[in-house]
């Protein structure tokens, strides 16, 4: 079950990690509200990551690091 | 005249306060090593977020950063938020949690310690510390450079390079040699507030003399179009990821970080910072990196050899705010270089001087205090070193930086390994370590071409791989020795494997 459990967190970092930077809007030179669009992705972006690290370290902190005894 | 009074005086007043936290903080510090680096593993949340946030500042977050937008663009925003705000999280859950528990179980106090003992090596411990040293010196130089630089900017070079720089260095080895980590993360604290506000504040006044943000990005967008669309020029997505790898990676292994990782009071504060970190690092660096991208747009122009959040607070707020931005870089190189001294003192006592003298870990009253003085006069002897070598090292403070980082982020994988596998043997970490260092170091240091054109010949080794920078190939190299080299040796005698077991349960 762990195991699983430590499966999905690496997949659930590794796309906080992908998706910091929008690849998609690459070149892309909109602006809305004062801010280029792809910096606004970025703000929301790591928003949305700082609750899923409150997430994870309600849930799920220790795995992956503390031996199972 | 006037304002060159003015202006000293805000540095000088800032300094002072600093300095009674430090007075303070030693007041409360007892004689040992472990309160004197460590703060005796006690620190909360706040301060042990801001002590590392602080930490992590540097020179770079009010010149370098915003030179860099003010020339390439604003992305160097997404890579500060990539490398700093979710890798390093990720990293210090997965490196920091873990040497938390293990050096709360078996007291470490240094990385070195931490390696050496898992391998029964004390060569381990020494190689460690010795790259770091090596790494962190030209770290602490640079921030040198940069208050020396701060200094001229601020009074149109009424006072001298040397004058500035040195002004802090010796600041620098009084407050450290005074207070330890307690005053150290103390002042952090209140130089990593001061400079979050301030930044606030610097962006609330240009923005509203240039009528808002719209107007301000407008202003940018015809200047400068390429700025505003993501990518181009510089930054090519190689770029973006080689760089926040490295960086995040040689953060985690520079010694004022990486010994913070020790330092936590509970694993409630380290949940807490954890969560907390990106929406921190987000609050400093876009705000610091637009105001530079901005600037672009408004026609600053900066002077040679100057840095843009200077001249740009120069146009467009008072002489007092400017000098008080000033202070807070001041405040941001200081807090940086203060917890570098004090980490790299500690490994310069703990995992040079004692083995290579012969002492064991023991901790008596004799060992303790001529420790305590062995690390002072580290502390003296590192600073004033680094000191001299600012006044005549070339290059900008972005690529000497990048060249610690990159240096540093060598140390990780083998580290990550060591914690992780249990399979890791004293030879693969040898080659791991060594190897990965040489590798990076021959493409940083010509070495090579040099000892080329002795012999008559033209080589040199490539500056990038497929658009990866050798700071990543190395990072890889150093996974693929440590691996190989474990496979097939067998672990020496002495190891410890079971040292880094820990289960967590006994932590709280």
């Amino acid at each position: 079950m762990s195991t699983v459990r430590a499966a999905g967190w690496t997949v659930v970092a590794l796309v906080l990690m992908a998706l910091a930077v929008p690849w998609f809007l690459w070149d892309t030179s909109a602006i809305a509200a004062g801010l280029p669009v792809w910096l606004w992705w970025h703000i929301g972006w790591m928003a949305l990551a700082s609750v899923v690290f409150a997430v994870f370290a309600r849930t799920d902190w220790g795995l992956g690091v503390e031996e199972v005894q | 005249m006037a304002d060159t009074a003015l202006q000293l005086g805000i540095v000088g007043a800032y300094m002072v306060v600093a300095l009674a936290v430090g007075v303070v903080a030693y007041r409360l510090t007892d004689r040992t090593a472990e309160d004197y680096y460590l703060a005796s593993r006690t620190l909360g949340t706040v301060v042990l977020l801001f002590t590392t946030f602080a930490t992590l500042l540097s020179a770079f977050t009010f010149f370098g950063g915003p030179n860099l937008a003010f020339s390439a663009g604003p992305e160097w925003i997404l890579v500060m938020g990539l490398m700093d705000g979710i890798i390093f999280a990720v990293l210090w859950y997965v490196l920091g949690y873990k040497q938390w528990l293990v050096g709360k179980r078996h007291g470490y106090v240094t990385l070195g310690e931490m390696l050496g003992d898992r391998f029964g090596s004390t060569a381990l411990r020494v190689v460690v510390a010795t790259v770091s040293l090596f790494w962190l010196f030209p770290y602490v130089m640079l921030q040198q450079k940069g208050a020396g630089q701060a200094i001229v900017g601020l009074t149109n070079g009424a006072v001298p390079f040397w004058v500035g720089a040195g002004g802090i260095t010796l600041f620098m080895i009084l407050y450290v040699t005074l207070s330890g980590m307690r005053g150290v993360a103390w002042t952090d604290t209140l130089q990593g507030l001061f400079m979050l506000s301030l930044i606030w504040v610097a962006v609330a006044w240009v923005l509203s003399a240039v009528g808002g943000a719209g107007e301000a990005t407008a202003l940018l967008a015809s200047e400068e179009p390429a700025f505003v669309g993501l990518g181009g020029g510089l930054y090519t997505p190689q770029f973006i990821i080689s760089t926040a790898v490295s960086i995040a990676f040689g953060v985690t292994m520079f010694p004022q970080i990486n010994q913070r990782f020790f330092a936590a009071g509970s694993k409630k504060v380290l949940k807490r910072t954890f969560a907390l970190w990106p929406v921190l690092v987000l609050l400093l660096f876009v705000p610091a990196f637009m105001l530079g991208a901005w600037a672009a747009g408004l026609g600053i122009t900066v002077p040679e050899g100057g840095n843009v959040i200077p001249a740009l607070l120069g146009e467009y707020t008072p002489t007092w705010f400017t000098a008080l931005v000033i202070a807070g870089a001041m405040a941001a190189m200081m807090s940086s270089s203060d917890s570098m001294l004090l980490s790299g003192s500690s490994y310069l006592t703990r995992d040079l001087y004692r083995p290579l003298t012969g002492r064991d870990d023991a901790s008596d009253r004799e060992t303790d205090r001529r420790e305590a003085l062995i690390a002072r006069v580290g502390v003296v002897a590192f600073a004033t070193l680094s000191f001299v070598a600012s006044l005549y090292t070339p290059g900008t403070l972005v690529q000497i930086g990048d060249t610690a980082f990159s240096g540093f982020a060598q140390l990780t994988v083998p580290v990550a390994l060591a914690l992780y596998w249990q399979g890791t043997t004293r030879s693969g970490m040898y080659a791991g370590v060594i190897g990965s260092q040489v590798f990076y170091g021959l493409h940083v240091f010509p070495l090579i071409a040099t000892v080329g054109g002795l012999l008559g010949l033209d080589v040199a080794l490539p500056t990038a791989y497929l658009g990866w920078t050798p700071g990543v190939v190395g990072i890889l190299v150093g996974l693929v020795l440590t691996v190989a080299v474990s496979l097939v040796t067998a672990p020496a005698a002495t190891e410890n494997r079971t040292a880094y077991a820990v289960s967590g349960i006994e932590s709280d």
